[in-house]
C-alpha cells in the first residue's frame, strides 16, 4: 500500500522534470524560475490554480475518511476499504502539496470540514457522492492543465477517484458507471457549490 | 522561439514522461498497431506522425483502439463461459461500454483524417469464471495504465477530454472486477501510466498470429 511518503515519492517521479533547476536544453521548463520565482503567471499560474483546487477537494476527502474511521462505523472488508481510501486521499494531499511548492506556488490551507458520520449507510452514500464528484472534477480539469508532468499526475489520481467511486456504488447496489460508457466532467463552480455544505464557513 | 515564451508554448515533442518523449511514444504506438493489427492499419502516416500534431494523435488513438478491440472481444466471448449471473451481468455491461469506446475512437481517428486500425484476432485462453476474472483484472488495470500513460502525449484537447472520459470508465471497471476477485479495488494511491512497450508486452500474448 502506498502511504503518504510513498505517494510523494511517486509524484516526485512524475514531476521529475518540473524542478526550477531544470535547465536541459531539450526540455522546455515550465518552471517559475523562467519568469521570476515570486509570482508564477500564465500557464504555471493556471496549473497552480487547478492544483490548489484539487488540493481543497483532497483535503475534504482525507478529512472525511479520518472522521469516518474515527467513528468506527465499518469493520472487516469494508473497514479495510475505507482505511485504504483514506490513506490514498492523504497521499493525494501530500503529493499535491509537494507539487504546488515545487512549481513555486503556495498550497491552500486545509478547510475545516463538517460531515455527519453517525450512520454507516448515510456515510456510504456521502462517500459515493464525494468520490463520484471528485472523479468528475479531475476529468474536467485534465484538458486545462498545461504542464505535462502535472497532467500525468492528475490523470494518475483521477482514475483512483474513479475506482473509489465504483467501489462505493457497488456497495450501495448502484451502477458503477452512473453516466454510462463515458465519465462526465464537472466544472469547478459546480463542484465547489456541491462541497460547500461540508466546509465550515 | 524566444526563451521567455516557453511557458505559453511548451513543445510536447521534447517533454518526457516516464522517460518517453511524445515522438518515441507515437512511433512505438504506430509500430504496435502495425504489429498487432497489420501493417496496412498503420498506413503511410508514420513518417508524418512525428512532424504533425494530428498525425501523432491518430497513432495514439489507434493504439487505444487496439486495446478497446481486445477488451470488447474478451467480454463478448465471455457469454460461453457459464459465468454466474453477477459476473455475466458485468461482462455484458462492460462489452457494451467498450463497444461504445470503439465507436468513439473510430470516430476520433476519422475526424482527425486518419485510417482506422483494423481489428486483430485474439486468443484469450480463458475457460471458466476464475480465469476470466483474473484476465479481466489484468486487462482493465492495463487499460487504465495505458490511457494514463498516453494522456499527456495527446495534443488535441478534445481527444484528451475523450480519453479522460474513457479511462474513468476503465478505472471503474477495474475496481468492480477487483471486488469480484476479493482484491483491493485501488491497489495504489496513484494509477501510474504504462509505457507503450509495457502495454505491448502485456497484450501481445493475447494476439493470434
Amino acid at each position: 500500500m502506498v502511504g503518504g511518503s510513498g505517494g510523494v515519492a511517486a509524484m516526485a517521479v512524475l514531476l521529475g522534470a518540473c524542478g526550477s533547476d531544470s535547465n536541459s536544453t531539450s526540455t522546455p521548463a515550465p518552471a517559475p524560475a523562467d519568469t521570476g520565482a515570486k509570482a508564477p503567471s500564465g500557464d504555471a499560474k493556471g496549473d497552480l490554480d487547478i492544483l490548489n483546487y484539487a488540493l481543497t477537494l483532497e483535503f475534504l476527502e482525507a478529512d472525511f475518511y479520518k472522521k469516518v474511521i474515527d467513528a468506527n462505523l465499518f469493520n472487516g472488508k469494508n473497514g479495510d476499504i475505507v482505511k485504504n481510501f483514506g490513506e490514498s486521499e492523504q497521499a493525494h494531499v501530500d503529493a499535491l502539496t509537494a507539487t504546488i511548492k515545487k512549481l513555486g506556488g503556495t498550497p491552500v490551507t486545509a478547510p475545516q470540514t463538517k460531515f455527519d458520520v453517525s450512520d454507516a449507510m448515510a456515510v456510504t452514500e456521502l462517500a459515493a457522492t464525494v468520490e463520484n464528484l471528485g472523479a468528475a472534477a479531475y476529468l474536467a480539469q485534465a484538458p486545462k492543465i498545461k504542464n505535462m508532468e502535472v497532467l500525468a499526475a492528475a490523470l494518475s489520481i483521477h482514475t483512483v477517484e474513479a475506482r473509489h467511486a465504483a467501489t462505493l456504488n457497488t456497495l450501495l447496489g448502484k451502477s458503477i458507471t452512473p453516466d454510462g460508457a463515458f465519465g462526465k466532467p464537472a466544472e469547478m463552480d459546480e463542484v465547489l457549490a456541491a462541497v460547500k455544505p461540508f466546509i465550515v464557513a | 522561439m524566444p526563451k521567455n515564451k516557453t511557458l505559453a508554448a511548451p513543445e510536447l515533442h521534447a517533454i518526457e514522461i516516464h522517460g518517453m518523449t511524445r515522438s518515441s511514444f507515437i512511433l512505438k504506438s504506430a509500430l504496435t498497431v502495425g504489429a498487432t493489427a497489420g501493417a496496412a492499419a498503420v498506413g503511410p502516416f508514420v513518417s508524418n506522425a512525428l512532424a504533425q500534431d494530428a498525425e501523432g494523435d491518430i497513432a495514439i488513438v489507434n493504439f487505444a483502439l487496439v486495446l478497446e478491440y481486445l477488451e470488447t472481444r474478451f467480454y463478448k466471448k465471455a457469454t460461453n463461459l457459464g459465468l454466474s449471473k453477477e459476473v455475466a451481468d458485468l461482462a455484458k455491461q462492460f462489452a457494451d461500454d467498450e463497444q461504445e469506446h470503439i465507436n468513439a475512437l473510430r470516430g476520433a481517428v476519422k475526424q482527425l483524417g486518419g485510417t482506422v486500425a483494423a481489428k486483430p484476432v485474439f486468443d484469450f485462453g480463458v475457460t471458466d469464471e476464475k480465469s476470466f476474472l483474473k484476465l479481466a483484472q489484468t486487462l482493465e488495470d492495463t487499460g487504465v495504465a495505458a490511457y494514463n500513460g498516453a494522456g499527456p502525449m495527446i495534443k488535441n484537447k478534445d481527444i484528451l477530454a475523450a480519453a479522460g472520459s474513457i479511462v474513468q470508465i476503465e478505472g471503474r471497471h477495474a475496481a468492480a472486477i477487483r471486488l469480484q476477485n476479493g482484491e483491493m479495488p485501488s491497489p495504489d494511491a496513484f494509477d501510474k501510466g504504462m509505457t507503450v512497450d509495457e502495454v505491448t508486452k502485456a497484450i501481445t500474448p493475447l494476439i493470434k498470429k
